[in-house]
């Protein structure tokens, strides 16, 4: 009889079988596809390192015309909603402790007679150190509306604009251009590899695995067949997002979308390679799963996504480039803002293919591992 | 059947809702519980390995202060002036200037990601300077597609411009309005103390919510549950039992995450331990309950897993105020995070850190905390009846 | 009424006629589903009562509500005199249950099991040590008390759960098939145990699938669909069959010929293989003579023998099905290069310093069922994975049809079919969905494909349950479903693990027909079971034990070792029992 160590009918019939797995019940089906797109929407709003909505307390002891200015300025900033008058030294710290404000601003006595004769009007910040990157842009913040005030002061100074700042890519920083292509990898990622995670785990619990094992289909067959529906499920997700990021939130798309294509798929085929590891390696679905998220949340981090690679120190940066969403980021930001061009998202696509066949080989080996 | 039926069988939960409670039978099913979690390495590592991993990685990977920007410094003029513009990038120890000649060359390095933004110092630069007139000295050119990164290279490039020409003109008038920031609590603006204490929450959730999620729906899966729930052991005793090794595991991770941040990372401590275990201590309420109500809502570990990920775990990711401020959300999705337990505690946590024992921040966020936790476990408790229908 | 059933809810210890459960117009429905109607019935105290009928006739629905854990639609029950929804905590103190599915936690010892049960019921387990002592040394379990119970064997499993059932004395005790995989030895055990309560006083419950164990209890209940059919004990149905069963001796290798022709016959209601012979039960009024004709044609002996509960069973559910099967009828005799289907030679598998299976070899021919039995934990499922490819042995080479399963592991498997313990579906899919699932994954395709699902749909009459799951069938039809989903590619020799665990007299006789039609058009049958009706179905019987083979011989031969002269007519359980034991005595003398 002969016989062939690969077949393609073999292989559909478990792909169907995974797919169903998956899709066939109707609660499972919203757990897939539901919650990822609506997490996107929320937060694409959410995530923002932009400082809204802040109050600010100030005790103003000066009775003078600049601090009264200054106060004007503070009242009708956009990024304040309230500002706070206090008359004590005291109750700037309670209001600071407690949280309440982001800062505080103390104006001393002589601030407006300093400024009147020629010298530097002197105002101390208080900012809340427990939210340090918020603290710090409303410093930047503040300073401005400083300056804006300085300048009303020496109105006929023709100090020149030393510096003209352009951004390049997204000219009003907008921070909703930057998570949202992030957000459709960290999304993308968790999805498929919750799915292939738990697909052999799943299998073994239930015993189904014996029977698969006994049929003539090959450990290939196996890993291919239980990597497609996971391939196809996150790229269907990847592209609602993508679609949504264009669509929705009008998100210039600058780049190749065909490479773009090509690079989610390697993406999520590097994902579903390391989530079947953790399945084959693990003997119970609880133990599936709590090493995906043991795998899933550090690999978040060291992505990219919250701060850039280059800021860590040498050794992680090494290991974020194991990474499959490092090189991801960087290809999904590129082609949304920076119309990036193909040699360099060639640059980030093969580290992807090299780490998606490691993990899909790897996958494969513990697999056949099992077979003892 | 009689109309009285329905009526019968309601008064019978009701009662069977009272039973009077046991402690021995209550500490046979911790007993129990706790050698289960000990014995399954998964467990394990999620409360022990996890949080090491997690602190080790915002202690110095997840940095939000820029440091070593790759920042590309084109140099057109030939100029003196220009050269010691040049010098004082190369000196700033928060960019790390890469020196060119040609705009084009830095242009193609700031979209493939090598740099973060570049400044020019244009050919005419030394003319500008000395015509004090309305045209730019330098041009900065950052990568909008980072904003953060974008804002700390504006930032940076315009500051060392400004110390620079405020060095060569002696004779230019003071600033008029000087603002001087003091930052309370963490002077030296290390974002990792901030962000520590909200790592514990996130470990905090994963254990209470994810792992209870995970545990019941196995018990219910392996039918386990119905033979526990064929003895004399009531509901609450079966849920306390369940419910109070993860509440020990949480502490416990707790505790040795807090020793690692204070000795290991240093983190200050400057509020009091005890205020800190209660903090944790009430907020495994909401936790423990959301884990509950997953399983009681699913009892399948897939779908207890999926709806844990996206209901519990990367809500405190995102919603808590960890890493995103909830301030600058807008009005419905603030309101959405007031739902999100970890949102109190990741206010608490980084109060009893850094700034103390400030109890005006603590009391409303325990009251919310227990108030999410009852209410979770109102619900749950309504969904898990003795008995299988 | 509301006074009433007040009045009925304060405990009367011992009621008039010593009832332990009295059960009342009990009705319990699920969604349109009928599981029980207008039951009444009475379960008395120091008696062992057997729960038994079909798959889907509502025995486990009656022992969850007997332990409050489902209210019933309508009726009342009251456990030794508690209503089971008014008294609730009452009844969880007073009954003893052991569900289907043990209920252990496999991550925790023997020992922390039987405590955590022992502390749920309120017992402090360091004051009660002579307790523990007492039932690990009635379960036998003394010498596993570190044993994780996941690691135990099933037949150690149900005697722990059977322990912790125990815990605290209950005045009902309530067993949901507790034999399911258990070998007879520990079958034997657990009888020895369940007796032993009854004599104290207990009341017993034991919802069995297996009539043999229905005929030892003192009093049964036997349920279809719903209704109670017979409320009494067992001789009672039995006697009414008097005279109507008889067996046709020494058939030989023609016995399942016979069988076939012997179950077509409109006047006989049901027949089963027993070794050598073929045993047959008349229906209620139908005459012998078509049966003597048959022996006539056959040239064997047609003798009366005692009818047996299980006769009775099959009679009042109106009969087992008839002997042909369809499924074979359409099979094309199986060609093979060689008569030896199976083999293996010097087969060995050690897991760290334990062996699991030590030096085992024999042959099995092209369409002979083959038998592999033991106790539990003997090494019969190690041989038997390493048979199919599931295991790699550690020395020795096992071959199917001529495939080394070691090398050639894909073409081997592809001449083979397997059927799991628990027919292992995927609960995910629908029925339909899994028919074609383990088509395609044997590498069917078109038109084929097509035919042989069809024909697997109208032969295993799975036409109604296409877009159901297989969790939500009755065991049954899943086990039907399993076989289907096994023999869809044709196989030329076929691996059944426990096949029937758990599954009634009916639809395993269903089964076996087509089991016995296989082998006649050549298919090799490889079967592991713990049931010795079953393994008089088989050709030969390897018995293994402590990893070893012990004995390999047909049935017969097997039951006449163990002849004696307190036992002239062993049965097939007697001799496994006496086989295991001095083969354990030859050991122990050995050291």
């Amino acid at each position: 009889m002969f016989f062939s160590a690969f077949s393609f009918t073999r292989l559909r019939a478990q792909f169907i079988k995974e797919v169903l797995s998956v899709l066939r019940d109707p609660r499972s089906r919203m757990v897939v596809f539901a919650p990822p797109i609506l997490q996107l929407l929320v937060f694409a709003f959410a995530a923002t390192l932009e400082v809204r909505n802040v109050d600010i307390a100030v005790y103003n002891q000066d009775a003078g015309r600049w601090s009264h200015e200054l106060v004007q300025r503070l009242d009708s900033a956009r990024f304040i909603t309230h500002v706070r008058h206090v008359d004590s030294q005291l109750q700037l710290h309670e209001l600071i402790d407690r949280g309440e404000v982001i800062a505080a601003l103390a104006i001393p006595v002589d601030f407006s007679r300093a400024i009147a004769a020629g010298d530097s009007g002197r105002a101390q910040v208080l900012v809340d150190g427990r939210r340090s990157n918020s603290g710090q842009i409303t410093v930047a913040y503040l300073s401005s509306i400083a300056a804006e005030v300085g300048a009303e002061v020496v109105p006929d100074a023709q100090a020149p604009t030393p510096v003209v700042v352009r951004h390049w890519f997204n000219p009003n920083l907008v921070y909703r251009w930057y998570i949202v292509p992030g957000l459709t990898g960290i999304l993308a990622l968790f999805s498929s590899l919750m799915i292939t995670s738990l697909s052999i785990a799943r299998e073994r619990e239930l015993g189904t695995f014996d029977q698969l094992l006994v049929s003539p289909t090959s450990t290939p067959e196996i890993i291919i067949s239980k990597s497609l529906p996971a391939l196809a499920i996150g790229t269907l997700l990847g592209l609602f997002m993508i679609s949504a990021g264009v669509f929705l939130f009008g998100i210039p798309f600058t780049g190749s979308f065909a490479l773009l294509l090509a690079s989610l798929v390697l993406f999520i085929a590097s994902v579903v390679g390391i989530g079947l590891m953790i399945s084959a390696v693990s003997m119970t679905q609880q133990q599936a799963i709590l090493g995906a998220f043991a795998v899933g949340i550090p690999a978040v981090l060291m992505s990219g996504f919250a701060t850039p690679v280059e800021n860590m120190p040498v050794v992680l940066q090494w290991l974020a480039q194991a990474i499959p969403l490092t090189h991801f980021l960087i290809i999904v930001e590129g082609s949304f803002l920076k119309a990036m061009p193909t040699g360099d998202i060639l640059a980030s696509l093969w580290p992807l293919a090299v780490i998606a066949l490691a993990t899909l080989t790897m996958a494969t080996v513990f697999v056949r591992g099992r077979l003892q | 059947m009689s109309v009285a039926a329905p009526h019968k069988n309601a008064d019978s939960t009701a009662q069977a809702d009272l039973r009077r409670f046991d402690l021995r039978r209550l500490i046979a099913l911790v007993t129990k519980e706790s050698y289960q979690a000990l014995r399954d390495p998964s467990t394990l590592l999620i409360a022990f390995v996890l949080p090491v991993v997690l602190l080790l990685l915002f202690a110095y990977a997840v940095s939000l202060d820029a440091k070593n920007v790759r920042v590309g410094v084109v140099l057109e003029s030939p100029g003196a002036a220009a050269q010691e513009l040049a010098a004082a990038f190369a000196g700033t120890r928060f960019l790390d200037a890469y020196f060119a000649h040609d705009r084009r060359e830095v242009a193609d390095q700031l979209i493939s990601g090598d740099l973060r933004g570049y400044v020019v110092i244009p050919q005419d630069f030394e003319q500008r300077l000395a015509q004090r007139g309305s045209e730019p000295l330098v041009q900065i050119i950052t990568d909008g597609s980072y904003p953060n990164t974008a804002n700390y290279v504006e930032n940076y490039a315009r500051g060392v411009v400004q110390t620079w020409r405020a060095g060569l003109d002696v004779a230019a008038p003071p600033q008029a309005v000087v603002l001087e920031p003091r930052y309370w609590f963490n002077p030296e603006l290390e974002s990792r103390q901030a962000l520590i204490p909200g790592a514990i929450a996130i470990v905090m959730t994963i254990i209470g919510t994810m792992l209870t999620a995970l545990v019941v729906a196995r018990e219910w899966e392996r039918g386990t549950m119905e033979a526990v729930l064929s003895t004399p052991a009531s509901v609450a005793e079966i849920l306390i039992g369940k419910l109070l090794p993860y509440f020990v595991l949480g502490m416990l991770s707790t505790l040795g995450a807090a020793a690692l941040a204070v000795f290991v990372f240093g983190v200050p401590m400057r509020g009091s331990l005890a205020a800190l275990l209660l903090l944790s201590a009430v907020f495994m309420v909401p936790a423990l309950g959301q884990g509950l109500l997953i399983s009681s809502l699913a009892r399948n570990q897939f779908l207890a897993a999926q709806i844990a990920l996206f209901s519990g775990f990367l809500p405190a990711f995102m919603l808590s105020g960890f890493l995103y401020e909830i301030d600058a959300m807008p009005a419905p999705i603030r309101a959405i995070t007031r739902a999100v337990p970890a949102r109190y505690f990741v206010d608490s946590l980084k109060t009893v850190f850094l700034a103390g024992d400030i109890w005006a921040v603590f009391l409303p966020n325990l009251a919310a905390m227990a108030a999410i936790g009852a209410l979770f476990f109102v619900i749950a408790k309504r969904a898990t009846r003795k008995n299988l229908e | 009424m509301q006074a009433n059933t007040a009045m009925a809810t304060t405990p009367t210890s011992a009621s008039a006629d010593n009832a332990a459960v009295v059960i009342e117009g009990l009705n319990k429905h699920f969604g349109d589903v009928k599981a029980l109607r207008s039951l009444s019935a009475r379960i008395h105290y120091g008696r062992l009562t057997g729960l038994v009928g079909p798959d889907g006739a509502g025995k486990t629905t009656l022992m969850r509500i007997l332990t409050g854990l489902l209210v019933p639609n309508a009726g009342r029950v009251t456990l030794a005199g508690f209503d089971v929804v008014k008294d609730n905590d009452a009844i969880h103190v007073a009954s003893g249950y052991m569900p289907q599915r043990f209920g252990l936690y496999e991550d925790l010892s023997v020992m922390e099991n039987m405590r955590l049960y022992a502390q749920l019921r309120g017992m402090d387990a360091d004051r009660n040590a002579a307790l523990f002592a007492e039932l690990l040394d009635f379960t036998r379990l003394a010498p596993f008390t570190k044993r994780l119970a996941g690691k135990l064997s099933g037949g150690m499993k149900q005697k722990l759960g059977l322990a912790c059932a125990l815990m605290a004395r209950p005045k009902v005790l309530l067993l949901d098939e507790p034999g399911v995989g258990v070998d007879p030895v520990s079958r034997q055990d657990l009888w020895r145990m369940v007796q032993a309560l009854t004599d104290e006083g207990m009341a017993v419950v034991w919802s069995t699938a297996y009539l043999d164990e229905a005929e030892r209890c003192e009093s049964v209940l036997l349920l279809n669909e719903g209704q109670l059919l017979f409320d009494g004990p067992p001789q009672e149905l039995t006697a009414q069959l008097k005279g109507r069963s008889f067996r046709l001796e020494d058939v030989g290798t023609e016995r399942r010929a016979v069988l076939t022709k012997v179950l077509d016959l409109p006047s006989v209601s049901d027949g089963v293989i027993q070794g050598a012979g073929v045993r047959v039960v008349l229906r209620e009024g139908a005459t012998v003579q078509d049966v003597q004709q048959l022996a006539d044609q056959a040239q064997v002996r047609l003798a009366q023998v005692p009818a047996r509960f299980e006769d009775a069973f099959i009679d009042l559910l109106g009969g087992g099905p008839g002997g042909t099967s369809q499924l074979a009828e359409r099979l094309s005799p199986v060609e093979l290069g060689s008569d030896i289907a199976v083999s293996c030679r010097n087969l060995t598998k050690r897991f760290g310093e334990f062996t699991a299976t030590d030096n085992v070899s024999f042959e099995v021919q092209k369409g002979e069922i083959f038998g592999l039995l033991g106790p539990n934990g003997a090494g019969k499922s190690t041989t038997f994975k390493m048979l199919c490819g599931l295991l790699k042995p550690t020395a020795g080479e096992a071959q199917v049809v001529g495939h080394d399963l070691r090398r050639a592991t894909g073409a081997a498997k592809s001449r083979l079919g397997y059927m799991a313990q628990k027919f292992s579906l995927y609960g995910l899919l629908s029925v339909r969905q899994n028919l074609e699932f383990s088509a395609g994954v044997y590498g069917l395709e078109g038109e084929t494909r097509r035919e042989r699902i069809e024909e697997m749909i109208a032969t295993f009459d799975l036409g109604g349950w296409l877009s159901s799951t297989p969790d939500s069938l009755p065991l049954g039809h899943k086990q039907r479903l399993a076989l289907a989903c096994s023999l869809m590619h044709r196989p030329p020799v076929l691996f059944l693990d426990e096949p029937t665990s758990g599954v009634d007299p009916i639809t395993r006789r269903e089964f076996w027909t087509h089991i016995n039609g296989l082998a006649r058009k050549g298919v090799t049958i490889m079967v592991t079971t713990h049931f010795m009706d079953e393994a008089e179905y088989c050709d030969r019987v390897a018995m293994l034990s402590r990893a070893r083979l012990i004995a390999l011989d047909t049935p017969d031969a097997l039951k006449r070792i163990a002849i004696s002269s307190e036992r002239p007519d062993p049965t097939m359980e007697d001799a496994f029992i006496h086989l295991v034991e001095s083969a354990e005595r030859e050991m122990e003398v050995a050291k």
